[in-house]
Order: structure tokens, then sequence, then C-alpha cells
């Protein structure tokens, strides 16, 4: 469906969180959050699916998360293109089950039935989009999402995977520093180096960035995908549950509703002791009641581990960086988690500046990356990013060890060839086996995917000559080509992921989501022609007490009876075009009706006295 | 094969400013990155992506006075794979045998190697400082008078570095802790 609504399009800028998700755009003044229908402008990254098939997301979710927590999912960034081995940990804290069959793709089991990470995704991220159309009254078919500058291959594909399936066209992943600096428009300041600290819910990221005349280069990024505020939500929930345990004599892990409201209990706390140096963390359940006194000192000493690993990855930054801590001139902070007061201290003592916090630090990326969404599409043209990839790039040699083709740090795109040949006569295909990662071998690195260079003709050992080719792109994700070097044609390349979706599935799942996407797009519709019959339908029968409709005559009346009639006949048909004529009908007849009322009312104005 | 050097419109030289360099790299960028061309065509953008991974490539390739001087012997016809052979420059000979030593040592457990390896370290530190500054004069020498008996000769020096870089990472690891 193809509408001209002879508007520019909008391309958003969409910050796919692991906490809370957002939309912004950019106008003429600048980047702004588009809000939700309940004004809010964070979308909890919660969805929970109802037995009745309904899937509700955002903030109604993260109510659903205390009373139906096994078929509710939140933070599901974290294990997006992850393996079931990656998540062990993680998975013990949350309620929902795993399915049987997760092997590469992680299966999430929500009553009967199951889903895929990027799918559960892609229903937070077609909330934001439905957001942004009721914003604009217009379709949002395009958008730029934001990831961790950390994340891999898989975690890459993924979420491009969840855009596609929410039937979004993604014309860029964004890492999320970068597009926190384009936010801050540090650019019409100075030329300088700029490093950009990002501690969220789930990922923890540092980038250090080159400005100049509108060129962001990042030099240098580093970071844990797996260290964020839900870390230390974790650390104090453990102490609670230990502290419930001793008081009220029984284990609450076990029980799903009661571990999310001690959970929700823990997480207030901490937001509070970003603004007060004593709080308490308090649970009424079952006709229990836990209290637990929690001071800012005994806080910092608590999470001082967790905020310590994050100081690693900012020397091996600055090192990678090829700078000096000195030569730093403005630090950026991005996240809900950089509101902690100790993170703010610890960043502060390590680059020796005052960091940055104008921003709504949870904001700042969605704002971002609407400026990036107008860099794309030529309206801002005086700013580009110049983006790296996060870790090196090699395949499997001899023995397990691995061949880095692409070195961390390059600036994206970058590519790498390589030839390969057969090792036997007559071999007829050839397997690549591509990792990711920084360590000599390839069992400590992260395998990404197997390519399998088929159909080679049968010839001699040795004599084969193909050429691959390994591209990172702009989104710093692999494609990789091959040619036959001796016919000089394109080889066919058949591609295995490790961990992720392959492009049958991921189609699988596009389709079935047009469907329903069509469907809950003329869902959307009817309840609105529904909301517009109601308010012309009550207008009418309060203009029936109106002295002008009794001015009018017999057959006039007549007709608006009928035609009210007939709106109240199609009201609940499901049939769209049907609503709106009658719609159209009922405004028809009642035109006179609306232009007597209007004349009686400037008479009356004009006579001074109260209508 | 693409020539790095044309990309950036510069003569073929071993020497180079590095910040006339990086002016020429953003100013490219902004025509042939692909974020400018995703209004266009996809066979535009496919090119877009080609050119600015080629451009990328290139810049990493020539801003490092190492790869630099790898890639223009490449250029010029040289062979400059993976140095194969294991055999010491027969300079270091004693040297290298003397800091196998000392990493068993270190390597099973024996603190007391330690000063001898901060020697190594010290030692290869200075080599390195020595053999870059014999690089220098010897890209001043190819520029001045392009001969293919100075590039063999910075050939020759390059893989020297190469030894030298190997042996002192490995002390360095064995000194610094893994973490």
């Amino acid at each position: 469906m193809q509408i001209d609504f002879g508007v520019p399009e909008h391309i958003v800028g969409i910050d796919l969180g692991t906490t809370n998700s957002l939309v912004a755009f950019m106008d003429l003044t600048g980047p702004r959050i588009v809000p939700g229908a309940d004004g809010d402008k964070l979308v909890p990254s919660v969805v929970s699916i109802q037995p009745n098939g309904d899937i509700v997301v955002g903030n109604p979710a993260r109510e659903l998360l205390l009373t139906q927590p096994e078929r509710t999912v939140y933070s599901v960034k974290r294990l997006m293109g992850r393996g079931l081995a990656d998540v062990q940990e993680e998975l013990k804290l949350f309620p929902f089950h795993i399915a049987p069959g997760s092997d590469s793709v992680i299966q999430l089991q929500l009553g009967q039935r199951t889903f895929t990470p990027p799918e559960i995704s892609a229903f937070v991220l077609r909330q934001l989009k439905q957001n942004a159309e009721a914003y604009f009254g217009a379709p949002v078919p395009k958008a730029v999402i934001t990831v961790p500058a950390y994340f891999n291959d898989a975690q890459r594909q993924a979420t491009k995977d969840a855009g596609r399936i929410a039937g979004l066209e993604v014309l860029r992943l964004v890492n999320e520093p970068t597009a926190a600096s384009l936010a801050y428009g540090l650019d019409k300041r100075k030329n300088g180096i700029v490093a950009v600290y990002d501690f969220g819910g789930g990922t923890f990221d540092i980038s250090i960035l080159k400005l100049q005349d509108g060129i962001f280069e990042v030099l240098a990024t580093n970071g844990d995908t797996h260290l964020g505020g839900d870390d230390i939500d974790n650390l104090l929930l453990r102490i609670a549950l230990e502290d419930v345990a001793s008081e009220w004599g029984f284990d609450l892990s076990t029980d799903n509703e009661g571990i999310q409201r001690l959970r929700r209990a823990v997480i207030e706390a901490k937001e509070r002791l970003s603004f007060v140096p004593q709080t308490n963390i308090e649970l009424e359940y079952r006709g229990k009641k836990y209290g637990r006194e929690l001071n800012l000192e005994l806080f910092d000493k608590l999470i001082k581990p967790i905020v310590d690993r994050t100081l690693g990855p900012c020397r091996d930054c600055i090192k990678d960086a090829g700078v000096k801590i000195e030569q730093i001139d403005e630090v950026v902070m991005v996240g809900g988690s950089t509101r902690i007061p100790l993170v703010l201290s610890a960043v502060e003592n390590l680059f020796r500046v005052k960091p940055h916090t104008e921003l709504n630090p949870d904001e700042v990326v969605a704002l971002g990356a609407a400026v990036q969404a107008a860099i794309l599409s030529g309206a801002v043209e005086d700013k580009l990013l110049l983006d790296v990839t996060p870790l090196s790039l090699g395949i499997e040699t001899m023995g397990g060890v691995v061949s880095k083709l692409i070195h961390r740090n390059s600036t994206i795109p970058a590519s790498a060839t390589e030839g390969f040949t057969t090792g036997v006569d007559g071999q007829r295909n050839v397997l690549i086996h591509v990792v990711q990662g920084e360590r000599e071998l390839v069992k400590d690195c992260r395998s990404l995917a197997r390519f399998d260079l088929k159909d080679i003709d049968p010839m001699p050992a040795g004599l084969a000559r193909i050429e691959v080719r390994f591209l990172i792109d702009a989104n710093g994700i692999l494609n990789v080509t091959a040619r036959d070097q001796r016919t000089g044609k394109e080889h066919s390349v058949d591609v295995k992921p490790s961990y992720g979706l392959t492009d049958e599935q991921v189609e699988t799942m596009i389709r079935e989501s047009i469907e329903k996407a069509d469907q809950d797009f003329n869902d959307r519709q009817i309840r609105e022609a529904r909301v517009e019959a109601d308010t012309i339908l009550a207008a009418v029968e309060k203009a029936r007490r109106h002295d002008a409709y009794f001015d009018l005559s017999e057959e006039e009346r007549a007709a608006i009876d009928k035609a009210v009639n007939e709106l109240l006949l199609v009201y609940h048909s499901g049939n769209l075009d049907l609503i709106r004529a009658k719609i159209d009908q009922v405004n028809q007849v009642t035109l006179k009706l609306a232009e007597n009322m209007m004349n009686t009312a400037v008479r009356g104005a004009l006579k001074g006295s109260k209508i | 094969m693409i020539d790095y050097f044309e990309i950036f419109g510069i003569p073929r030289r071993l020497s180079l400013s590095v910040d006339d360099l990086q002016q020429r790299y953003y100013r490219l960028s902004r025509e042939l990155h692909p974020d400018r061309c995703m209004n266009k065509p996809a066979a535009e953008q496919q090119r877009a992506l080609d050119m600015s991974s080629a451009l990328n490539d290139a810049r990493r390739t020539l801003q490092d006075p190492i790869q630099r001087a790898n890639y223009l012997l490449s250029l010029e016809g040289f062979d400059i794979g993976e140095q194969k052979s294991k055999d010491v420059p027969p300079e270091l000979l004693e040297e290298v045998f003397e800091l196998n030593m000392a990493l068993e040592e270190m390597r099973g457990g024996d603190d007391s190697a330690r000063p001898q390896l901060e020697q190594a370290e010290a030692n290869f530190a200075k080599m390195m400082g020595d053999v870059d500054a014999q690089l220098r004069s010897l890209f001043e020498k190819y520029d001045a008078a392009p001969e293919r008996e100075t590039l063999s000769e910075i050939r020759g020096v390059l893989n020297r570095r190469k030894y030298i870089q190997n042996l002192l990472s490995e002390v360095q690891s064995e000194l610094t802790p893994t973490t």
C-alpha cells in the first residue's frame, strides 16, 4: 500500500533500548521525541502476550509484568543475536521460559505461543511506528534504529530483522554513542576530541570521536554488551531476596509475581538515590511487609564493582583511539544509569573533565537517531558520521587459529579480500568459517557464520581460485561475495548464520506480520471512524434540543433521522467504507441545521445575551 | 588492483603528510559515503558502498608508514606476504637465545627472570627506534630517487622490524599480568 500524501516522507529515528524505547524526528527547529498516545515519551520495552492473542506493549505491559510475569517479556535486548549458552545466567532471573528447540535462535515460550527475540522487539518497534503514524497522520515506512556500539554482527542483524518484521525499512543502524554525539551538537562549539560514555539498562559503550567541521569520526569504541543498570537491579534484588527469605521465612524467588514486585521496589529505590542520600526498599505483598533502609554510602559500596567494570573499556578505548586523556575536550553522558552519582564521579575522575549532562540521558540517543535520519534524507548536509567496527573480523585457519581480515576500530564500510582454493582433487566446495573477536583461537571468538562456496568445477587440488570479499557495511553488518578468478563469474555463497534467523525465517515472519499489520491498520481506522461517529451522533442529539432544530422542515428532520439510523446500523459492521459513507451522509443532511445554529449563536452574541 | 595513491590523487611516495591525507579523506568521504547516496538508485548506492570501503581501506593503509611501505612494495611487484621463514636475523641470534630461556623461566612461574626480560624489552624498544629512523631515511632516499634497489633494502628492514616487533610484544605480554 503506497499512498502519496504530497508531504515529505518522515524518516524517524528509533532508540530500541533495553528498558525503554523512543521514536524521534527532525523538523526545522531540531530533533524532537514523538510522544505515545498516553503522552509518555518513553515506551517501556516490555511486551505481554495475552491469552486471546492480543499483544500489549509499553506502559500497560509494564503493569502486566507484575500480574502476568510468565507471559510478559522485558529486557529482550539482552537476548538479541545470542545463543542459549550465552544467556544462561540472565535466564535464571527472567520469569519467562525458553521453548525447546532453541538451538541457534532462542525461542521464548509465552502462553501457547513461541517468539524469537527479534519478534518481541518488532512488537516494540511496531508500537513506536504507530505512535509516529498517529502523530504525523501519515505512514512511516522508514527508520534509523540505534544499537550499542559494541554489538556484534549477529546482534545487529537481529535488530535489523526486528525492524523488517515490524514493517520498517531500516535505512541504517547507528551506534548509540555516535548518535548521542550528533544530538549534542558539539560540532557547533568546536573541533576537538569527544568521549561518549553510554551506560544504559543492559549495555555499556564508550566511544571516542574526533570532530572537525561537521565530520564526526569515531576513532575507537569499546564496551560490554552485558553490563548495565539491570546488573545493579539484580544485585539489589539478590540482597532483598535474602532479607525476605530470612524475615518472612520463605523464598520469594520462586514466586513470579512476588519477585517482579520486589524488582520494581529495588529499581524505584535505586532511582530515588540519584536525588536523595537515603531511601527505603519497600514491599507489601500478600499481607506481609518488607522494608530496608538504603543510603548512598552503602549503595555506592555495593555498586562500585559494577561501575569499575566500565572503566577498563574506557582506558582501552582511549589507548586504541591513539589519544591521551588530556586531549579529550568533552565527555558526554548517555543512558539512564549515568544519573547515578557514583557513575558521574567515576567518569569525571577518569577523564578529568566535567561531563555533559544537559540533555536528558534517556532521550539523547533517539534525538541523535533523528538527526542521522535527516542526514540520510538529505535534509542535513553539513554533518557526516564516520563510524567503526567494534570487533575484529577473521576466518578460521588450520588448527583453529584465527586469521584476522578486518581489525577492530576500522572505519566502515571496510573490506578485505582473501583467495581460497581446494585442498583435494575434485573438491566441489569450500567451507569458510567467519568469526568476530580479538582472541587468537577460534574457540575464544564469536562464531558469526559459515559460508559455503559451492559448485566448484572439479579439478586438481590447489587449482581453483576463488576470491572472497568480506565487506562490513555502514551498518556494521558483514556481506560476503565470492568470485571465481578463472571465469570472473560471481560465485554462489550459502550462508549459515551461527546465531540468528535465516533469511527465509525472516521472510516468513515479515509475511505474517504484514498480514497482521494490514489487519491492525484496518482495525485502527475502524476504531477511529467509530470515534468520529460517536462525536457526530452526540452533536446531533444535542442539536435536537436546540431552537434551530424546530425551524427545520418536516422532511429535513426526517432525513436526519434516516441518516442517523443508517449510521447506527452500520456502526458495528466492521466495514470501514460503509461507516465513513454514513458519517458523510449525516454531515450532509445536518448542514442546514448547523448553519441555523451558528446564525442563532451570532444573533445571540449581537444581542449581548448568553447563549 | 585499486591504486590507493590514485584514490587520494597523491603521488606514489613513501613519505606523506598525515594531516593532508586526513583533509583529503574527509573531503572524499563527504562525496562517497553511503549516507550521501540514500536517495539514489540501488546501483549507485552499491557503487557508493564499494567506493567508500575502498576509500576507508586506502586511508587505513596509507596513514600508517609501515602499512604504506608494504603496500607500495606490493604495488611495485614485491612479494610482501607474511614473513614465512622463522630464521632469526644473524645479529640477533644470541639475544633471542637468551630471551627464550628467560621467557621459559617466566612461564614456569620463576619471577627472577623479570629483570632480564625488562632489560630485553628496553633493548628491543631501542632497536625499534633505530629501525624506524633507518626506514625514515630510506623513505626519503626513495622519494628523491625511486630505485628498486632502495625498495629491496626497505623490504629487508621491514622484515627485521617485524621480527623485532614480534619479540617485543612477546616480552610485553609476558611482563603484563593478564587480567
